[in-house]
């Protein structure tokens, strides 16, 4: 592996795990509440969350480009075209996946567990700590390992929000454009190769997860 | 100590439950077929359910409008429900600030504690469900079919721990359950319920 290689990797991986983690309590909490409330504005919410998954990625580019862009109302940040913003892309797109699997998994929960934690006296906060995060658990690394190998593939909204730059914002999607581009397709298909392996890993450990008994 | 229900009415799907009652004993038993409402109304008494109209109200408090964890209850309920993740320790120790000796020695379940909960069979996931229950120091012990689904060798043996319950913890209970057998067993007296309706007899 080249010095080059190494680095978009690095790259990729460290923003795709950021974008992750970013994700993990707010995508937690709206999966909750969807869940397991009942709420105006439920409906709206659930649609919003799940549009990144359908509109093209370019566009989502755009409304983050319009969004954090100089003259944006978050412009003020200065992320656009930094590795930041490639992690804004990553948690936007991979935010859908992680929210649907971690809903699924507390509509999975008895709720009889919760209902007989809460005669034990247990305020809402602790069913949530000790009984429903606990019970719902596969479901939820499986789907963070999902938004994972997802970000790890974000290329429509990355190339708008965060640019194209070699060395900073080129991830390994971006890096396998560009080398196509250039008609360095040996270069290209050994990225690929990483893409493939990054990819089989974080969905075959899902699969695992989920499919495996309790002890 | 007791528990009343004043003109409470919970609508379900076949008909409404609607009663006026009070906990005629310590121990009484809610006697009624299957489908009659008797784990509905433990289940406003826990509250798990709340009622369109009526209060209920336990030892003079009426406690129509607190959560269920600010009851003081211990339900058990007919499937058990351990929390199938944690250990039989954790489960006792759930709602509980220490592990009552007396509590465990009565049910017999101290060599239990290091195990999952999977590795319980019937009848000591129930003792398991009690310990839990009364450990968490309730005023009242609601107790929903505690031998349905438990095979006719275990049934005695459960319902000696019953008894020993009863006896050993000044602990009023409510006790629901569709055999006239085992609720004279192990109450003073019996609530019968049909169809949503019920009275002292």
């Amino acid at each position: 592996m080249s010095a080059g290689e190494a680095g978009i990797l690095f790259l990729t991986l460290r923003t795709a795990a950021l974008a992750t983690i970013v994700i993990l309590a707010p995508g937690l909490a709206i999966a909750w509440l969807l869940a397991r409330r009942r709420w105006r504005g439920k409906s709206i919410v659930e649609t919003l969350v799940a549009l990144p998954l359908v509109m093209p990625p370019v566009a989502t580019g755009l409304i983050l480009l319009e969004l954090f862009g100089r003259r944006g109302p978050l412009g003020f940040l200065k992320i656009a075209f930094s590795w930041r913003a490639v992690v804004v892309a990553m948690a936007v797109m991979s935010f859908p996946l992680l929210v649907r699997a971690a809903r699924v998994a507390f509509e999975e929960v008895n709720p009889r567990f919760e209902q007989i934690a809460r005669t034990l006296g247990a305020g809402e906060w602790r069913v949530f700590a000790t009984i429903t995060l606990p019970l719902a658990r596969r479901g939820i690394v499986s789907g963070a390992l999902l938004a994972f190998a997802r970000a790890l593939g974000e290329f429509g909204a990355t190339i708008l929000v965060a640019g194209n730059i070699p060395g900073r914002t080129s991830t390994l999607s971006l890096s396998i454009y560009n080398l196509v581009q250039l008609g360095r397709d040996g270069d290209a298909f050994r990225l690929l190769g990483w893409s493939v392996a990054l990819a089989f890993a974080a969905v075959w450990i899902a699969e695992v997860v989920v499919r495996r008994k309790s002890a | 100590m007791t528990i009343e229900l004043r003109n409470v009415v919970l609508p379900l799907a076949h008909f409404t439950l609607a009663v006026d009652v009070q906990m005629p004993a310590r121990t009484t038993g809610i006697f009624g077929p299957s489908g009659a409402g008797k784990t509905s109304l433990l289940e406003l008494i826990a509250g798990l359910r709340t009622p369109k109209a009526g209060r209920v109200v336990i030892d003079g408090r009426d406690v129509t409008d607190l959560p269920p964890r600010d009851r003081r209850i211990g339900y058990v309920p007919q499937d058990d429900a351990l929390f199938p993740h944690l250990s039989v320790k954790q489960n006792v120790l759930y709602g509980a600030h220490n592990a009552d000796d007396a509590v465990l020695d009565v049910l017999e379940i101290r060599h239990l504690l290091p195990r999952g909960v999977n590795q319980l069979s019937g009848g000591e996931r129930k003792r398991v469900a009690l310990a839990r229950a009364l450990l968490s120091h309730p005023d009242v012990l609601l107790l929903d079919e505690p031998l349905a689904g438990v095979d006719v060798e275990l049934r005695n043996r459960v319902l000696q721990y019953l008894v020993r319950i009863r006896d050993e913890f000044p602990i009023p209970m409510l006790y629901v359950s569709h055999d006239i057998e085992e609720v004279r067993a192990i109450c003073e007296a019996v609530v019968r319920i049909e169809r949503g309706r019920a009275g002292v007899g």
